[in-house]
């Protein structure tokens, strides 16, 4: 927390250049807690055997995640954004676990999590990294009361099992989320969107994780529930300094609650910088139209160029770089050869015309 | 003349235990040509207020009283069938998920054709042409062969395009568009709002568009109404709710929205939730939740009345009482 007024008062050109320097002695000096490297799963989405012997179909692979490399330190917030279909939430199943990664692999703490995930020990590892999912109607047991539910990891753990203990501890996480003691022999449906959400908080927390995947928290929620929940998370995150992998299709929060922002783009990241430095001087075409896109809420009635076309079938991606139908500043190279992420003017950013100062 | 007037409508759902009153007191009136944001909570009653005025109530919900006029005339005590040639040829809907309006057993083409001829005196092969035109005039390429795929064929942008040709087919005077890119990416929400609006500025049909998202109500509406637990709290001129909100409620909405161009540490919130049905405040429902409150609010309702440019139902605007509370203060 102590960086954010420090990026709010310095100027923009020193945010660029101090970005990379912090990044490198980041990984010198202290190891982040969390590193991707070349992070990739792909599904076997093939017709049935029979079907493709009769039918002489291929099989068909869809690259969800291709090569997604980053870094999170301790106590700080990565938000990767993109539109649905872009592999965002895949990485977040990637991160806990869930999936099992096809190429790459992630380090907690100095560890590879894969590997420790299969051992015994591994369990010690998921206890410290938790997720809160997208919709908190679908992600509480509905015949558990939410005693049950945020006493379960703590039980399957092994952390607490004396039940006036547990009990306390209960107590204590709902009243971390803003509930009361009294909810504790409530069933979720007796509660809104919003308390249900911090519900899935509480269940998150019981555990002490040091890293929790927020698969968009907010989506479900109306505005001014959402900004109740923001808030609980930010507070969190400065009580007990933990670190976020946030992700959401929603600019403005992403803009709220990040330190640095990762867009994907067809399972890859396009760009990845600085919060300030990617909404102050987006680089990446695909980041310059999702700011685009946003609609602007003071200057009413403006009318816009949205981009055209769409988001391509992942399953039969562009050759070249995948942006390369919808992209303005298009040439050969684009079609035809994949630009690698690589460090341009301080950010992370994968595109030819970047590269070549064309814009 | 306007277009469509509300006046006074309540509808209510009754069941074992009472009676709920999911809209009380709800009056507006959209002009030709405009286009009126309905923004609210979910809750809020923006959903069941176009079901009402389109004529989809589901039972046991039913307008307890009130009127709702197209063109001077009730539409909201018509039989059945009258009301299936106003819907459709007057009056146009698109909801939120374009895949469950479409009939995915049927191609695009068929339903488009069949709302043409079912409305309009045409015979089959200019109702295609018609067709044709109306997917070709929202965007789709190669309409001509478009026209013979299925809903599933299409993606999500492609598809909500679909629905607005299909509500367009008819040229209706009113559009209701409940949602329209909820379910749609940003970029592609982008698209279809600014489709959605050049197409009917081009045709002059009017649009009532609900949705729960401030950014594309300002980006498109002309008027917007703020709703809160089933009653209207705000309506005026965009601009001017957005800028100088009026009523406690808009302000504190407007403030929870992360802004693109301030760091905040935290965002501004309001406590609490809006109240169920069952358990609707006396006075202003808002009250609970108010940062202004007056002890009027607690037992009196507040109806709209003047406050600026806009309208508010909140008596921080009534002119006795801000008087008053100046002396009192």
């Amino acid at each position: 927390m102590s960086a954010q007024p420090i990026d709010l008062t310095t100027p923009a050109v020193v945010v660029h250049q101090a970005a990379p320097a912090t990044a490198q002695t980041v990984s010198v000096a202290s190891e982040p807690l969390v590193r991707a490297t070349d992070l990739a799963k792909t599904f076997d989405v093939s017709a049935p055997w029979l079907n493709r012997v009769l039918e002489r179909q291929p099989r068909q692979l869809l690259r969800a995640v291709d090569g997604v490399s980053f870094d999170i330190p301790r106590g700080e917030t990565l938000a990767l954004v993109g539109e649905s279909g872009c592999g965002k939430s895949t990485v977040a199943r990637l991160l806990v676990g869930l999936y099992e990664p096809t190429r790459g692999g992630f380090e907690f703490d100095g560890q590879d999590a894969h590997a420790a995930f299969k051992t015994p020990a591994g369990r010690q590892l998921r206890r410290r990294i938790q997720m809160i999912f997208q919709d908190p109607y679908a992600s509480l047991n509905p015949r558990w009361v939410v005693e049950d539910i945020i006493a379960e990891p703590l039980r399957e753990h092994g952390i607490e099992t004396e039940p006036v203990a547990l009990r306390a501890r209960v107590d204590a996480l709902l009243h971390s989320v803003g509930l009361s003691p009294h909810d504790r022999v409530k069933y979720p449906h007796q509660f809104s969107g919003g308390q249900r959400q911090r519900i899935s908080i509480a269940r998150a927390l019981a555990t002490q994780p040091e890293f929790l995947v927020c698969d968009e928290p907010t989506s479900a929620l109306d505005v001014s529930v959402q900004a109740q929940v923001l808030n609980i998370m930010k507070d969190l995150q400065r009580e007990r300094g933990l670190t976020y992998l946030f992700i959401s299709h929603n600019l403005a929060v992403v803009r709220h609650v990040s330190d640095r922002v990762g867009v994907m783009y067809l399972g890859r990241l396009v760009e990845l910088a600085p919060k300030h430095t990617l909404f102050d001087t987006p680089r990446h075409p695909y980041t310059r139209m999702l700011l685009d896109a946003i609609p602007k809420m003071h200057d009413t009635g403006k009318a816009r160029t949205p981009v055209s076309g769409e988001v391509p079938n992942p399953l039969n991606p562009p050759t070249g770089c995948a942006f390369n139908p919808r992209c303005p500043h298009v040439n050969e190279r684009c079609r035809n050869e994949r630009p690698e992420l690589q460090t341009i003017g301080g950010v992370r950013v994968a595109c030819h015309a970047v590269e070549e100062g064309r814009i | 003349m306007s277009l469509l007037q509300v006046k006074n409508l309540v509808v209510e759902f009754r069941h074992r235990r009472g009676t709920l009153r999911a809209l009380d007191d709800i009056s507006f009136d959209i002009a030709p040509g405009e286009i009126l944001g309905v923004v609210g909570e979910s809750g809020a009653g923006k959903s069941l207020t176009g079901a009402s005025i389109i004529g989809l109530l589901e039972p046991p919900g039913r307008v307890a009283s009130g009127e709702i006029l197209l063109e001077g005339r009730r539409i909201d005590n018509l039989p059945f069938d009258e009301m299936r040639k106003v819907r459709g040829r007057q009056i146009g809907a698109i909801f939120q998920d374009p895949l469950t309006s479409l009939n995915p057993l049927y191609s695009v083409g068929r339903q488009l054709i069949e709302t043409i001829t079912t409305h309009l005196p045409v015979n089959q092969a200019e109702a295609r042409q018609r067709a044709i035109q109306l997917l070709r005039d929202t965007g789709i390429p190669a309409a001509e062969q478009r026209i013979d795929h299925f809903s599933h064929q299409f993606s999500g942008g492609m598809r909500q395009r679909v629905v607005i040709a299909l509500a367009l087919a008819a040229e209706p005077q009113l559009i209701v568009a409940d949602e329209p890119t909820t379910a749609l990416d940003v970029s592609i929400q982008a698209q279809i709002i600014t489709l959605l609006k050049n197409i009917c500025k081009e045709r002059g049909a009017a649009v009532m568009l609900i949705t729960h998202d401030m950014g594309v109500i300002a980006e498109t509406c002309d008027r917007v109404a703020v709703m809160y637990a089933g009653r209207i709290a705000e309506i005026g001129p965009v601009h001017e709710v957005i800028n100088h909100p009026a009523h406690p409620y808009t302000a504190g909405l407007m403030a929870c929205i992360p802004d693109m161009s301030v760091d905040r540490e935290r965002l501004h919130q309001i406590d609490g939730a809006m109240p169920r049905l069952n358990a609707i405040p006396a006075g202003c429902a808002y009250n609970p939740r108010c940062d202004r409150v007056l002890d009027r609010c607690h037992d009196e309702r507040p109806d709209l009345m003047p406050a600026g440019v806009t309208r508010a139902a909140c008596w921080l605007h009534a002119p006795a009482v801000a008087r008053g509370e100046e002396v009192s203060q």
